[in-house]
Order: structure tokens, then sequence, then C-alpha cells
């Protein structure tokens, strides 16, 4: 609670930041909206004409549409399981008294802060190529045939190339939720009786719920517009295997420069995200009240 | 409170450890020998570890070809630039959403969330055209107004909670002590939450600087920044594996050292205010 | 300087109704306390009298001049919260100086002023330390510098002692008490625990559910409390109310009568066995059971009874307060 002139203040100095933002969402999603009624192609200067629903229905009808929506899914709900599971694994081990922590906790952060590119990159042609890669050397080695990742498991290969990215970010969050768990609360239930396992189900993974909250959240924001790791890799091939829906929207509009299409997937895309940030925001309500 | 642990089990916990996390470090370890070798000892079988003959002629050979200092100059800018833009339109925001709450309050604060959720993919088209007609496309100035747009959101949210932890006691008595607003807030809440703006600011800078939509589909080479200048190793130097290391080397380096050295505001900074 | 007057000031967050009209005058250099039981408008009447809130109705006057309107760094007022709000980024003497500052005086003015103001608070030792490395104690007497050094019309005190511990609260409501005598500035104090509020105040005003019940004097509230609430809140321990037909021999609908107000003996008015004694050697507290319910007793000395023993109480006639069905005094 406060005086009037310092509501006003708050206002005024709410207001760059909700404008802009405003701005920023409203302009760009008007223009995309009104493109996507469209006929518009950048190779056809002039020819814009009025099109109603036609993008939309070559759009859904769009051979690769649905696999990339499942890749999409698959994708997001692949990364997410691989970080929050290892996290919280990762998290237990690094919480144990051990010597040299500090130093394993920076070699785990490290990958966090590779650029997607490089990192695709160095994956793709370091480690999964099926001639000069480490995984091939090792297979041989062990007297297998190399595997070719990126061409006969692309999704896959993708998925583990994000989930490396983003493993430390949640092995991070969970860490620093189970530092501030109170050793009184595990001591009190190992005194009611409550073993290790009991203790983890019942104190631990509970008092987890609010940080895993946080992760799922913000992996979600990034990994549901996951770009740069399939463009350096397998271009979202071979075929559609590994497109998901925003590497088909940049196809459509920026390598065959119809307009109209693309412009009609983002808006697909929107109402997509959309519908999973209700979901989310449903739970962060939940969970980050208080 | 603190339990004796046995040595034993302390030594397991660390082998156990050290593993993982040098399994998870591995590909950068990796890279970085490897940009060490000549071509030939970077596609050795068996591969060559640490004997071989170490060489720096790949980091001169990447800088002769593509400019590296260039794209390094273009990364610096562009986070530095879109996150202390942000930052000065998030403080105040984040003071107004902390102190004087209204009714709407979080619900602005969702909805501020909620156009991050936004997919980027669904603006391009749009934003690319924008840019093409006004001649930002491929300029710094360009990729630093989308960069701030787009972290916004996140800046605030971190600012938001890091002021909420201030008191808000301490802010009416300085205006008690009869600082007007401007001063309120730049003598005793910013001096106070210079922990939570510093790990705002760095968690910012990482995440423009490997910002990889945005700046892949809006720039082409004169403002290009490490990402771009990544991608352009793509394909067929991609098979130049010791120059390639060189280059993502080059492009990784700076933030993972700026990480490094400041984990602990980092740390802070990535739970976003959301984990204490 | 230092008199301030409250003209029908009404306070409504939305639909409710914190503060209904009000009339209040405080005079110069008196020490007023405002006392009630949490969530009574205490603190939200302090802080409309600092300009942390606006009013929604009324005028609020400082020294014959209306400062309804005004900011709070305007009105000339000083305040010591109950966190202390000490800035936890400046030293003690940049904590001390930072209204100095505001006002924009000269450095040499700053400094001899802090000099002054540390001296009297005993804190010239911790000058250059941050509030971080001081004890509770000395906090609040930060706080307390960081107020007297822009000599105001009146000092605001809201809920400052009750983050410290017992024996420390004793020690500084004699400080503040001791202050006042020195300074002689109007002072007000927010408190819901009623020994601080007897123990220092001049005037005290009691407050409930934003209406003023009484003002006065301690020992104007003490002995002739004007309604049953007032009866109840002020005095340790709680008046003892007995209802029903010994409350009708005195003609009343109820009755009130202070602990220290019975006597205890082997024949009296009523009988009831103890349920609890508490002997603090100086005074001894007993729980008695009786016909009309509980009835806390306070003896001086040491009354040599027990839990289970049987006791007859006799209460002082002279001292019994009488109400009527509205709890107001007869």
């Amino acid at each position: 609670m406060a005086t009037q002139a310092s509501r006003a203040a708050g206002r005024l100095m709410i207001s760059p930041a909700v404008i802009l933002l405003f701005l920023w969402m409203i302009v760009p999603l008007g223009m995309t909206i009104w493109f996507s009624f469209l006929r518009y192609n950048l190779l056809i200067p002039g020819g814009e004409t009025f099109a109603g629903f036609e993008n939309y229905h070559y759009f859904f009808t769009d051979p690769n549409f649905w696999p990339a929506l499942w890749n999409t899914l698959t994708l997001v709900l692949g990364v997410l399981l691989i970080t929050t599971v290892g996290g919280i694994l990762l998290a237990l081990l690094l919480d144990q008294p051990m010597f040299g922590q500090g130093i394993v906790r920076v070699l785990v952060i490290a990958p966090f802060f590779v650029m997607p590119t490089v990192s695709a990159l160095v994956w793709k042609n370091m480690f999964m190529n099926p001639v000069n890669g480490l995984f091939a050397w090792i297979a041989r080695t062990l007297g297998f045939a190399p595997f070719d990742f990126l061409s006969a498991a692309p999704l896959f290969s993708i998925i583990l190339i994000v989930a490396w990215q983003w493993l430390p970010f949640a092995t991070l969050i969970l860490l620093t939720a189970l530092q501030s768990l109170d050793s009184e609360q595990l001591e009190a239930a190992e005194m009611d009786g409550a073993g290790p396992v009991s203790r983890f189900f019942y104190i631990m993974l509970p008092h987890l719920a609010r940080a895993a909250t946080v992760v799922i959240l913000i992996q979600t924001i990034f990994l549901l517009s996951v770009f740069a790791e399939i463009l350096v890799t397998t271009n979202g091939g071979p075929g559609n295997a590994s497109t998901n829906l925003t590497y088909l929207v940049y196809s459509q509009s920026l390598l065959q420069y119809d307009v109209g299409l693309g412009s009609a997937g983002g808006i697909v895309a929107v109402i997509l995200a959309n519908i999973v940030a209700i979901f989310l925001m449903r739970m962060i309500g939940k969970n980050l009240e208080t | 409170m603190a339990r004796t642990v046995t040595t034993q089990r302390k030594v397991i916990v660390t082998a156990i450890a050290w593993t993982i996390a040098i399994a998870i470090f591995f590909p950068i370890l990796w890279t970085f020998l490897t940009s060490f070798k000549t071509e030939a000892d970077a596609i050795a079988t068996p591969p060559k570890f640490l004997f071989f003959n170490w060489t720096t002629e790949n980091y001169t050979t990447v800088q002769g070809r593509s400019n590296y200092f260039l794209h390094f100059w273009n990364s610096v800018i562009i986070s530095v630039g879109s996150t202390v833009a942000a930052l000065i339109i998030a403080i105040p925001a984040a003071w107004s959403m902390a102190f004087v709450p209204g009714k709407r309050t979080k619900d602005i604060l969702m909805w501020m969330l909620s156009t991050k959720m936004m997919p980027a993919v669904g603006v391009l088209v749009p934003i690319y055209l924008l840019f093409r007609d006004t001649g930002l496309l491929d300029t710094r100035t360009g990729l630093v107004i989308v960069l701030t747009l787009m972290n916004l959101p996140i800046v605030v949210w971190m600012l938001y909670t890091y002021f909420k932890e201030i008191p808000g006691e301490i802010l009416e008595a300085a205006r008690m002590d009869g600082a007007n607003l401007t001063r309120e807030i730049i003598y005793v809440l910013t001096p106070m939450a210079v922990p939570g703006i510093a790990s705002t600011l760095l968690l910012n800078i990482i995440l423009a600087w490997n910002e990889a939509f945005w700046t892949l589909n809006l720039t082409a080479s004169k403002s290009a920044p490490l990402t771009q200048f990544i991608a352009s190793y793509s394909s067929p130097e991609g098979l130049f594996y010791a120059k390639l290391s060189a280059a993502s080397m080059m492009a990784i380096a700076p933030i993972i050292v700026l990480g490094w050295f400041s984990q602990k505001q980092l740390v802070r900074g990535l739970t976003f205010g959301a984990v204490k | 300087m230092g008199q301030i007057e409250l003209k029908g000031v009404t306070k409504r967050f939305g639909d409710v109704e914190v503060i209904p009209p009000l009339d209040l005058q405080i005079n110069e250099g008196e020490f007023v306390v405002f006392v009630g039981p949490s969530g009574c408008g205490k603190s939200t009447l302090l802080r409309l009298i600092a300009g942390l809130e606006d009013t929604t109705g009324g005028r609020i006057e400082i020294d014959g001049k209306d400062a309804t309107d005004l900011r709070p760094a305007q009105r000339r007022l000083a305040m010591v919260f109950q966190s202390y709000a000490l800035y936890p980024h400046m030293s003690v003497r940049k904590n001390i100086a930072f209204p100095l500052k505001m006002a924009k005086l000269s450095q040499a003015e700053i400094d001899k002023k802090v000099e002054g103001a540390a001296k009297v608070l005993n804190l010239s030792s911790y000058l250059d330390r941050r509030p971080g490395q001081l004890s509770g104690g000395q906090r609040q007497r930060v706080a307390i510098g960081r107020a007297i050094v822009r000599e105001p019309a009146a000092f605001l005190f809201d809920e400052p002692l009750s983050n410290l511990d017992a024996a420390l609260r004793v020690n500084m409501r004699l400080e503040i008490s001791e202050l006042h005598n020195s300074l002689k500035t109007t002072m007000i104090y927010v408190t819901h625990d009623q020994v601080e509020a007897m123990t220092m105040a001049d005037k005290i005003v009691v407050l409930q559910a934003g209406r003023i019940e009484q003002v006065g004097t301690p020992l104007e509230l003490y002995r002739t409390p004007k309604n049953r609430f007032v009866a109840g809140f002020i005095g340790s321990p709680k008046m003892n109310f007995i209802g029903g037909t010994e409350a009708q021999k005195h003609g009343a609908h109820e009755i009130g009568i202070r602990p220290e107000h019975i006597t205890v003996g082997t024949s009296g008015d009523w009988q009831g066995r103890v349920t609890v004694s508490e002997h603090l050697g100086s005074d001894t507290y007993l729980h008695v059971q009786t016909d009309h319910g509980i009835i806390n007793v306070r003896s001086a000395g040491n009354v040599d009874v027990h839990h289970g023993d049987t006791v007859w109480l006799t209460p002082e006639t002279a001292n019994i307060h009488k109400f009527d069905a509205n709890g107001s005094a007869v």
C-alpha cells in the first residue's frame, strides 16, 4: 500500500516496459495474421492477393506438418525428461560431501555457456560423424559397426545435443533447491523412522517441486523454438525426420520465400505455444504462489 | 548437524562425481585439445589425446579466413548493448511491481512472461520484412533492438524477484529522510540490489551471446555475431576438425571464462530468483 | 514546534474502512503512545501522519498548517521503523548522514551533526561499521540517530522494540524516555505492549478497530477506564470480569476487579481452589477456580499457597469497576 503519488509514479515507471512489449507483441503478430491471409511470395513482388484460409489449408495439409508437430513435442518432452530426471540424480550426487566439489560444479556448468551453433557442430562432426567421429571409433574398437547418428536417428541425436546443453541448467537449479532444504527436516524425518528412500520421496522430492517447475517452465520456453541445432546438423532432414515447427516455418518463409504460407505456420505455432503456455502458467500459478 | 562421513564413502562419491563431470565436460575438453592439433592428428585413429604436435596455427588460419575479431566485437556489442538497454527499461518497471503493487501487477507480470512464450518464428516474417524495409537487416542496432525486447520479460521477472526481497520499510525510510523517487532508486534501491542486478546482467549477456535464432536470420556478414560466424563452418569446412575446433573455442571461450569467474552470481541468476 | 492535530481523518482500503473519522490533538513536547491489539489501525494511523499513506478524508495539521497533501519529506517528521530500515550498504556514519545529505547540507555541517548524534547515542566507536555488523540494540540506536539529526518537529516510532529481546527492550525503553526528557520533542509511539505504553507515555491513545476508545494519562486509564475494552487492555495481569448475580449485587451488568485488588485469606467472599501458583518472590500470582470462573490474583510478597489448596478471595470494594450491558463504565 502506498500513497497516490507513489502509485502514479509506479504506473509511469512500468509503462515503458509494458508499451514496448505490447508493441513488440501486437505489431508483428498483427502483420503475421494479415500476411497469413494473403498469397504473398517474395519472388513475385506486387502479387499479393487475398487468399482467405488457403494458406492455413495448405499448411495443415502439408505432408510435413503433422511430423513437424510430432517432432516438436517429442523434442520438448524428450529433453525435459532427460534433464529433469538427470538433473535430480546429478543434484543428489553433487550434494554429497566429496573432494573438489567446486571444480566438479564448474565442469558440470560449462555446457550451458556453449552457444547452440557450436555445440551442434562439435557433436555433429567430432562425435556423431560415422567416419571420423569419436563414437564411431569407440564402436569400431568394441567391434560394432559405427552408427550414423544424424541419418539413422536424427531426432534422437538432436535431443541428445539439446539435453547436453540444458542438463547443467536443470542440475544447478535443483542443486540450489536441495541445498536450501532445512537439514532439521531431514533429521526429524530420520527420527520418525524414515529411511533414505522414504526421505527422498516424502521430504526431498516435494521440496524440489517448485524448482522443478521453474526448470520445466524456462526450458519449455526455449525448447519450443529450438532452431540452430537443427539448422546446423540436419537441416530438418533426412526428409522431415528432424523438422520441428520452428524449422518448418523458417524453411517455408525464408527458404521458399512463401510469406503467406510461412505466416500461417507462424500463427499455428503461436496458437500451439499458447496452449502449452496456459497449461504451464496454471502449473506455475499453483507452484510459485507465496 | 555435520555428521562424520567415512572417508571410504567420500572417495567413492568423489570418483563417481568426477567421472560424470568429466564426461559432461568432455566435448568441450575434446574441442579444446583438437583445436591445437594438425588436421591429420585431429582425425587420427586411434584418437590422440595429449601426445600430438601442439600447434596454434589453426587460430591464425581462422582469424585470417573470417576476421574473428569483427564477429567477436559484434557479439560483445549486441549482448552487452541489449542487456544494458533491457536493464534500463526493466529497473523502473520492477521497482513499480515490487513496491507499489496494484491489483493487476501479478497479471502484468504473467502477461510479460507469456510474450516470451510466443515462438519467435511466429513473428519472423514481419520482423524480417520490417527490418528489410527500414534498413535494419544485418545491422547491430537491429539485433540490439530485437534481443532487448526478447529478453525484457525475463529481466523484469528476475529483477522483480530480487527487489521483492528488499523490505519496503527501507524505501519508506528514505522517503521520510527526504529522498525523492529518483534519489530513492539511485541511492538506496540500486546499491541494495547490486547482487541481483549483477546476476541478471550476467545471465542476460550469456543468453544474448548464445542467441541463435534472430542472429542467424537477421544478419548476413558485417554485423554477424559469433553464432553466425560458427554456423558458416557448418560445411564443408566442418570436416576440418582442427580449424572447426579453433573457431569453436574462440566463440565460446569468452563466455565460459566470464561464466566461471562469476559463478556465484550466475548460479543465483540461473535460478531466476525463484529458488533460494 | 511539534503540535499535530487530526481532524476527521478517515482511511479506507477499497470498501474496508480501517479508520472511521477520527479526531486527535497531540500537543507540543508530548510523548503520545498509540496502543491496541494488532490490526487495530494504530500503525496505519502513524503512517497517515507520516505521509506514507494517503488519507481518504479529513485534515492533518502540523503546527497549525495543513499537511494533508504534503509529501513525507516535507512534513519535518522523522520515523523509526519496526525493522529499523537501516541502509545495509551504507556505514553507520552514512546512514545517519543520509537525511542531511538529502537536505543538501554542507559536508562540515553534516559531520558535526553526525558526530553529535553519535555521541549522544554512544555510537562513536561504530561509525564506520555496516549495520550488519551491529547488535540489535546498536541498530536501534542508529535508527534513532538517523531520526534525531534532522531535528524534526516530531518523532514517529513504529513498534521499535518488538525485535529486541526482553532485557534489551527494558534498556531501550529507558533510553527513549531519557531521549524524550532531554530533547523535549513531540514523540508518537506505536506499540501493542501496554507495559511500554504505561511506562513511557504522557498520554495514551487506546485504539480498537480504528476507533479511539480512550485518551488519557496512564494512571487515568488504569484507574478510570471508560469501558470494558480499555479496562481489560490496560494492566497486567489482566482485570478479572465477573457477570451474573455477583455483578447484580453491585448494581451492574458486569463487574471488573484487578488481580492486585483482591486479598487472599482463610475467609472471604469467594471460595475457590488454586489451579496454578506462580511464586516470583516479590509477588505471587494465583489462578483460582471459583464459582465465578477462573480469577487471577496478584499478592505482594510470597503467599504460601499451592496447587490444590482451597482459598477465600475478597475484592477491595473501592476498586471494583462496574460496566453496563454495552460495556461502558458506570
